[in-house]
């Protein structure tokens, strides 16, 4: 089901966290609102569940604008960063928990439940308390919960934020192939660029309480509309009026006409990708993401000056 | 050598200062337990000992209703003045009971604000329901007390994650806040009780002293101890019964308390 977000504004006193914020959200899709911390998607997406009010615009979900809704009646999944854990009741009581207001029968919410225990394979830990979990497994239980009420959307604030790399990477892969199944409009709220390519099909990128581009991720990436998604969604290089990605930059041991020279300050290896840490004679840096293959070929080593030129470049007017 | 002169000196200080006279009363009312016995089963005795129940168990109800509303109030409130109300709260740990009584008895008495009730037949003053508005304003601070900084400790986020799972404002109550402080309201429940039972210079005040009607298990202590002419067992006797009454609470609570929970 989809989401229309039409016209939002919102101020915290001075401080404005929405400035006229317009975004679509299609039935089905899984979108990420990525930005910087204070640049209002939290606020966004609480507006969307009515845990927060807007002081105007409307939020319209599936046809029927909800804005004087409160959250009781939005029919939305929240899953919080840090997980909002019923910490009194078990992990099988949590699930159960929207079921139980809705006086569902016993066997029906028991039934249910388990297939969800299952689903976020927590099958064998339905007795435990979430102070038994560990924070990947509360951040499953927190998902089943949200999804135990067949919710129209599925909202999720940051919701890997505080969990360790590994499992972040997992979980983020585990949502996906989830939203795959299950094909539940899904709006994800999130800083780490990364996570929003890896898991969304739609980005909204945003800073100051405006929506900068909405787009695929390659779009967002490759074609981004203006600096700041530039520099925000992956890393990019200033070069005279022109924004470079790192591995748009080509080394070569020899100048030729359009190259500059550079010193090699630090080559990183990253696996697979080598970062190689450059610095002009003006005291630039610039660092150029290259293969191992090709660091090894040329033998790239600090202190070595060499030259770069940018094989693609973006500029903005 | 430093850690055994920090635990001799707290033992030390306890034992002066709080096991010391609690023992010497116990070894008293064993010295004399005829005297003692005869001096609890006197029927103004056990009168007493009903009236302070009474007056405990209302004083317990409304001030664990009403406290954990003013935190609510102070912690969740949206409005203006829960500064104000917070140091409000405060205030009856801070007056002297005496004065509490006095005030009550001006606010009631022929000339006070609400002598209405007084000279229109329902007695307030010199009668139950002044021994309870006492008790109540004495011990209004604890619950609020205990429950304020855990409430601010859980936060909102398990409330508005229950809002969006679909409970009401009430269920969201009963369901995630009350048992998410449930531990503070036990040990604010705990507090006022043992204060309530031990309440005595704001209900002597109010109450009248009149034996077998308005007499309070302390104000009976007292009286023991005021016209013992030397025979001091009855007064022992009350006050063991006292002392135990509040000493079985505290070990309630402990009994009752899971081992995480409390801080």
């Amino acid at each position: 089901m989809s989401i229309s977000v039409q016209r939002i504004t919102k101020r915290f006193d001075d401080f404005v966290a929405l400035d006229d914020v317009t975004v679509d959200v299609p039935a089905g899709s899984l979108t990420a609102l990525l930005g910087p911390s204070g640049s209002g998607k939290s606020t966004l997406l609480r507006i969307v569940a009515g845990l927060e009010s807007a002081d105007a615009g409307s939020v319209v979900i599936d046809g029927a604008d909800v804005t004087g809704r409160p959250p009781q009646e939005r029919g939305v999944g929240f899953v919080f960063q840090h997980y909002a854990a019923f910490k009194h009741m078990t992990v099988y009581d949590n699930v159960a928990f929207g079921l139980k207001i809705r006086k569902r029968p016993k066997a029906e919410i028991a039934e249910r439940v388990h297939r969800l225990l299952k689903l976020v394979q927590l099958e064998g830990l339905a007795k435990r308390y979430p102070s038994q979990l560990s924070g990947g497994q509360r951040q499953r239980m927190g998902l089943a919960r949200a999804l135990a009420i067949d919710p129209a959307v599925l909202l999720l604030d940051e919701p890997f934020g505080a969990l360790d790399a590994r499992v972040r990477a997992e979980l983020r892969e585990w949502l996906r192939r989830l939203h795959d199944e299950t094909h539940t409009t899904t709006v994800i709220v999130t800083h780490d660029q990364e996570e929003a390519m890896d898991v969304a099909d739609q980005v909204a990128v945003m800073s100051n309480g405006h929506i900068e581009q909405v787009g695929s991720p390659r779009t967002v990436y490759e074609e981004p509309a203006n600096e700041f998604v530039m520099t925000f969604v992956g890393q990019a290089h200033r070069v005279g009026d022109a924004f470079v990605r790192p591995h748009d930059l080509e080394v070569t041991l020899e100048p030729n006409g359009s190259t500059r020279e550079v010193m090699i300050e630090r080559v990183v290896h990253l696996g697979f990708d080598v970062r190689v840490e450059l610095v002009d004679g003006a005291g630039e840096r610039l660092s150029v993401q290259t293969t191992r293959d090709q660091a090894e070929l040329l033998e790239l080593a600090p202190s070595q000056i060499v030259y770069v030129r940018p094989t693609r470049h973006t500029t903005f007017t | 050598m430093g850690k055994y002169a920090l635990r001799l000196s707290a033992l030390g200080y306890l034992t002066l200062i709080v096991l010391g006279p609690l023992a010497m009363m116990v070894w008293r009312t064993a010295e004399d337990l005829d005297g003692a016995w005869a001096a609890i089963t006197d029927p103004d005795t056990v009168s007493a000992f009903k009236l302070t129940i009474l007056v405990t168990v209302i004083a317990v109800a409304v001030n664990t209703v009403f406290g954990i509303v003013c935190a609510l109030v102070i912690v969740r409130g949206n409005i203006r003045g829960r500064g104000f109300l917070n140091a409000f709260v405060d205030l009856p740990l801070a007056l002297s009971p005496v004065i509490v009584g006095f005030s009550l008895v001006v606010l009631y008495g022929i000339n006070g604000w609400f002598s209405w009730f007084q000279r229109n037949g329902f007695e307030i003053l010199f009668a139950t329901p002044g021994i309870v508005l006492a008790t109540i304003f004495v011990t209004l601070p604890f619950v609020a007390r205990e429950v304020v900084p855990t409430l601010r400790e859980i936060g909102t986020e398990q409330e508005q994650a229950a809002q969006t799972l679909g409970a009401s404002g009430w269920q969201t109550f009963w369901r995630i806040t009350l048992p998410s402080i449930r531990w503070a309201v036990v040990y604010g429940v705990v507090l006022t009780t043992a204060r309530a039972i031990g309440e005595f210079g704001a209900v002597a005040i109010v109450s009248g002293n009149i034996v077998g009607k308005t007499q309070t298990a302390t104000l009976r202590v007292e009286d023991a101890y005021q016209f013992s002419y030397g025979n001091y067992a009855p007064a022992y006797g009350i006050s063991f019964v006292l002392a135990a009454m509040a000493i079985l609470v505290l070990v309630l609570m402990i009994v009752f308390q899971p081992k995480e929970s409390r801080r």
